[in-house]
């Protein structure tokens, strides 16, 4: 009785956890959906996806200037830091001899640990006054100050997925490569990275979300403003970052519109993961 | 093992029923604690309050949140905090849509326009004030505004404002210290806070040759004043009249002056 009895639990209980894992998700979808239906009803999805006016006392609830502002906050992120976390995970995964990799391995995993306010801190004590000197102009919370922020953040998160692909590369490849007379560099180069290459998608992926849901630090270094991010320079605004400043203090329609912002970004981050998963799909 | 697996069913649910128990204990013992949360204008001082009535009252315990005027407004309504604190008069769809509500002032504050202590400027009149606003941050001016729905953004917004919007282009940050810090440390800035948190670290300006102190605010020559106050579910009773007694005595209103804030007294 006992071990077929433990098997045919268990079997239902992984079950049952995967189903609430997946209720989770479909319950906070329908519930931000109810919530947006006021604002979706009386303001209209257009207005609010395509205005470019937010002031909620007044009754402008446009967010596009802040979803142009998400995306450009984290392709600019991005620009920084895939080249930098690529040339890391390489680094450390051929490169490296094995004393240093047992300095910088766990330094860069202990990157990922360290919470975003923390990040936002530095921001805007250290390097917003630097943005602002250079600059000549401003408080230094900016687009760029923004941009800088996230592409630490997510450094070490793609930077460790990359590592991992990169050494599940079969070493023999690798041995038939400089067998053959290739360099490193060109074993790297020809060999090793387009093997890793599903890894180190998936990596930009997992990285690009992390920087589009990135809210605290975005609150601290960005400004806040509602306006379209033409300068690198000045202040810009986040879809999440819209939520948290404002959320406490929304009420009615207010407080609709903003989990309609919710909405937004969350059918924004399907679609860049989907367009990853198909990225993903498509490298072999 | 079956047997083990019934007496886990067994000791969970009496986990589960302890834990029911403590929370219904919990809930008959709330006589000895109130929550009062809201406007980070009113923290400061209601910290300070707290301490000196729990000082008194051992017995009571106090917790004190931010959050922002309107959700303290929102938070007493649903029934999260026992006191709610608003730097600003209940709003119409507030009233209407919770009609229970009763507000108490408490004190009273002025907003300052405040630069960094390096700019020359001193003095700018209602209507400079308001014109920087509407334009937003430009080569001379870094605005630093507070977030829709702050107490003291509503107040300088009607008192200042008086119907213009403040510019987009500006700089919205979440709280008074965020702005102060700002502020500080940004030699073109112009923002906005509460008198309580007015120091050294930035310059408050006159407006129209009015100097943003207590007795101008008094008097009534300062333009930019409102009332603190607390919001209760229905007339105060209980413990939260006690405190709220306890903050409109002498001694509580000794406090709001050592704040830097302005006594109703």
């Amino acid at each position: 009785m006992s071990r077929y009895f433990i098997d045919r639990i268990s079997k239902r209980g992984v079950f049952t956890l995967a189903m609430v894992a997946f209720l989770i998700l479909v319950f906070v979808a329908v519930f931000m959906l109810r919530e947006s239906l006021p604002a979706l009803s009386k303001i209209g999805l257009g207005n609010i996806l395509l205005g470019v006016k937010w002031y909620p006392s007044h009754d402008s609830f446009g967010i596009l200037t802040m979803v142009a502002g998400s995306l450009v906050v984290t392709l600019l992120a991005l620009a920084m830091a895939v080249p930098l976390a690529i040339g890391c995970a390489i680094f450390l995964a051929e490169v490296a001899p094995p004393r240093i990799r047992r300095i910088t391995r766990p330094a860069v995993e202990l990157l990922v640990g360290i919470p975003s306010v923390v990040y936002g801190l530095v921001g805007m004590i250290v390097l917003c006054p630097l943005i602002a000197r250079f600059s000549g102009i401003g408080s230094g919370s900016s687009v760029l100050a923004a941009a800088i922020v996230l592409a630490i953040m997510v450094l070490p998160t793609i930077t460790s997925i990359s590592e991992d692909s990169i050494r599940a590369v079969p070493a023999q490849y690798k041995e038939g490569a400089l067998a053959l007379g290739a360099t490193p560099w060109q074993t790297i180069r020809h060999v090793i990275l387009p093997a890793a290459h599903r890894g180190i998608i998936a990596a930009i992926v997992l990285g690009t979300g992390r920087a589009i849901g990135e809210t605290m630090a975005m609150v601290m270094v960005i400004g806040n403003s509602p306006v379209f991010p033409t300068n690198l320079f000045a202040p810009a605004r986040t879809l999440t970052g819209n939520i948290a400043v404002e959320i406490a203090a929304a009420t009615g329609l207010h407080e609709s519109a903003l989990f309609t912002t919710g909405l937004v970004l969350f059918i924004v981050i399907m679609i860049i993961n989907s367009f990853g998963l198909i990225a993903y799909r498509r490298a072999k | 093992m079956y047997h083990k697996t019934k007496k886990r069913w067994f000791l969970l649910s009496l986990t589960g029923l302890l834990l029911a128990a403590l929370l219904l204990g919990g809930c008959s013992q709330s006589s000895g604690s109130i929550i009062e949360g809201g406007s980070s204008t009113v923290q400061p001082l209601a910290d300070k309050w707290s301490k000196a009535f729990e000082a008194q009252n051992p017995q009571i315990k106090i917790t004190v949140q931010g959050g922002g005027s309107s959700a303290g407004v929102k938070g007493c309504a649903q029934g999260v905090l026992d006191i709610g604190a608003a730097s600003r008069e209940l709003k119409s769809s507030e009233t209407s849509q919770w009609p229970d509500l009763v507000v108490t002032h408490v004190a009273a504050d002025g907003v300052a326009i405040v630069v960094h202590p390096s700019n020359n400027t001193a003095d700018l009149t209602l209507e400079e004030v308001r014109n920087i606003f509407a334009t937003g941050s430009n080569a001379t001016w870094t605005v630093i505004n507070r977030e829709e729905g702050s107490g003291t953004r509503e107040v300088f917004e009607k008192k200042v404002m008086a119907g213009t919007e403040v510019a987009a282009g500006g700089e919205f940050l979440p709280s008074n210290g965020a702005v102060k810090q700002k502020v500080a440390s940004t030699p073109s800035a112009i923002g906005y806070i509460s008198l309580g948190y007015v120091d050294a670290s930035v310059k408050a300006l006159s407006i129209g040759g009015i100097v943003c102190t207590k007795a101008n605010c008094v008097g009534g020559s300062y333009p930019v004043t409102r009332y603190l106050n607390f919001i209760t579910n229905g007339k105060p009773k209980g413990l939260a009249k006690k405190f709220i007694d306890f903050c409109l005595s002498t001694e509580g209103q000794k406090i709001v002056d050592q704040e830097g804030y302005i006594s109703l007294k």
